[in-house]
């Protein structure tokens, strides 16, 4: 069965409190900590810090806990603008990232920090996207063509790169895809909601010519049907996209092809 | 599984894993025929919440009459078939998502369709016998 509830090893404990003393504007982060090489369960720690010499944003504050606080919480980060997704975490109880976050756009009262859930954890806020990447590069996210290449580029009209739009944009974070149960329970053959978007971003290229091995590919009950319309990952893009909308068009394409 | 089985067992490229064993090439079939029954069940359903209805504190005879009118019959019959078709393609999914089992799950996932089958035959043979008896 899928397992619902947390192996003994995953059980969260209680963990250690790094009061700011003389805070004028103090703020609590409770943050989830684990390390692979002390044998400890995970644990969640606190710490208070001073809003009022922070910069405005969750990643502001972790590298604030970083630097001055706790050397040891370990997180991945890179642009700090929201381009990279390597910050991504859940953050106040979504999958976001941590740049793009405001402090003030959380709920009242403790932020609270987990990495992406139901992956394995590599170590605190930083999950092991092995898999996530394998799959990925799966579904061959590169143009396919079979004519020859042509001397110059391949043309688009500006109508089939609209087709694009709302498509190319994702930066693979692995919000969407760590926020959806389907992707939870089966992640190890559905190929998630981001990776589903990646590849309707190559099947609607106009200059693609694998569009049907493409379909082929994903023609799965589980590599795409185990899409059940939750919606999450929509919910808690980072980026405003929307892959339920792109894995509902993959499926009008799989009825389209055949007689109904 | 511990982190010292993942050392020994993962020698493999994450390629070859997520590859797995390819697409099974069906699903759509699945998918098409689940929206089918559900858009029929809402007009059957509509119509037999009716019938249903209309019968309401009628006595035996007049029952038994009004489901042996052969409209009434067939449609008793279209609406049964496809509601055991649409239940069991909505529980294969609830089976293949949770449990993970291969044994379990090849046993459940014939179990239900068998069982279907056999429901859905005896829902028929009951019909059959109210409106072909006199």
């Amino acid at each position: 069965m899928a397992e619902f509830t947390l192996p003994k090893n995953s059980k969260i404990q209680p963990g250690k409190h790094y009061p700011a003393k003389g805070a004028k504007n103090p703020r609590t982060f409770r943050i989830y900590r684990w390390s692979p090489d002390d044998g400890q369960n995970p644990r969640i720690d606190t710490y208070e810090v001073d809003l009022a010499v922070c910069g405005p944003m969750v990643l502001d504050a972790l590298l604030k806990i970083k630097n001055e606080i706790d050397s040891t919480l370990t997180l991945r980060r890179s642009c700090r603008e929201g381009i990279c997704g390597s910050c991504a975490m859940n953050i106040d109880g979504t999958n976001t990232l941590a740049c793009t976050r405001a402090i003030s756009e959380c709920a009242s009262g403790d932020v609270k920090i987990y990495p992406l859930p139901h992956m394995p954890v590599v170590k605190d806020l930083v999950p092991d996207l092995t898999h996530f990447y394998a799959q990925f590069a799966s579904i061959k996210p590169w143009l396919r063509t079979q004519s020859p290449a042509p001397d110059r580029e391949r043309l688009q009209s500006p109508e089939e790169r609209k087709k694009l739009d709302g498509l190319y944009e994702c930066i693979l974070c692995a919000c969407c895809s760590t926020s959806c149960p389907s992707y939870w329970w089966n992640g190890d053959k559905y190929l998630g909601p981001a990776i589903l978007l990646q590849a309707y971003r190559w099947i609607v290229d106009s200059r693609d010519e694998a569009t049907g091995a493409r379909l082929d590919d994903l023609e799965d009950p589980f590599k795409l049907y185990r899409c059940h319309t939750i919606m999450n990952c929509t919910r808690t893009c980072p980026k405003g996209l929307n892959p339920a909308k792109a894995i509902a068009e993959i499926k009008k394409l799989m009825v389209e092809r055949r007689s109904p | 599984m511990s982190a010292k089985d993942t050392v020994m067992k993962d020698r493999r490229n994450p390629l070859k894993t997520a590859l797995g064993l390819g697409s099974s090439q069906s699903g759509v079939g699945h998918w098409w025929t689940q929206r089918v029954t559900a858009a029929a069940l809402v007009l059957l359903g509509l119509w037999f919440v009716a019938t249903v209805l209309c019968l309401l504190h009628a006595d035996y005879a007049t029952a038994h009459a009004a489901v042996a009118k052969p409209w009434n019959a067939l449609l008793l019959i279209a609406f049964v078939l496809t509601m055991f078709w649409h239940a069991v393609l909505g529980l294969q999914v609830v089976i293949e998502d949770y449990v993970h089992t291969r044994w379990k799950e090849v046993v459940l996932l014939v179990a239900i369709k068998f069982l279907a089958v056999l429901g859905a035959l005896a829902c028929v043979l009951a019909v059959l016998r109210i409106a072909l008896t006199p």
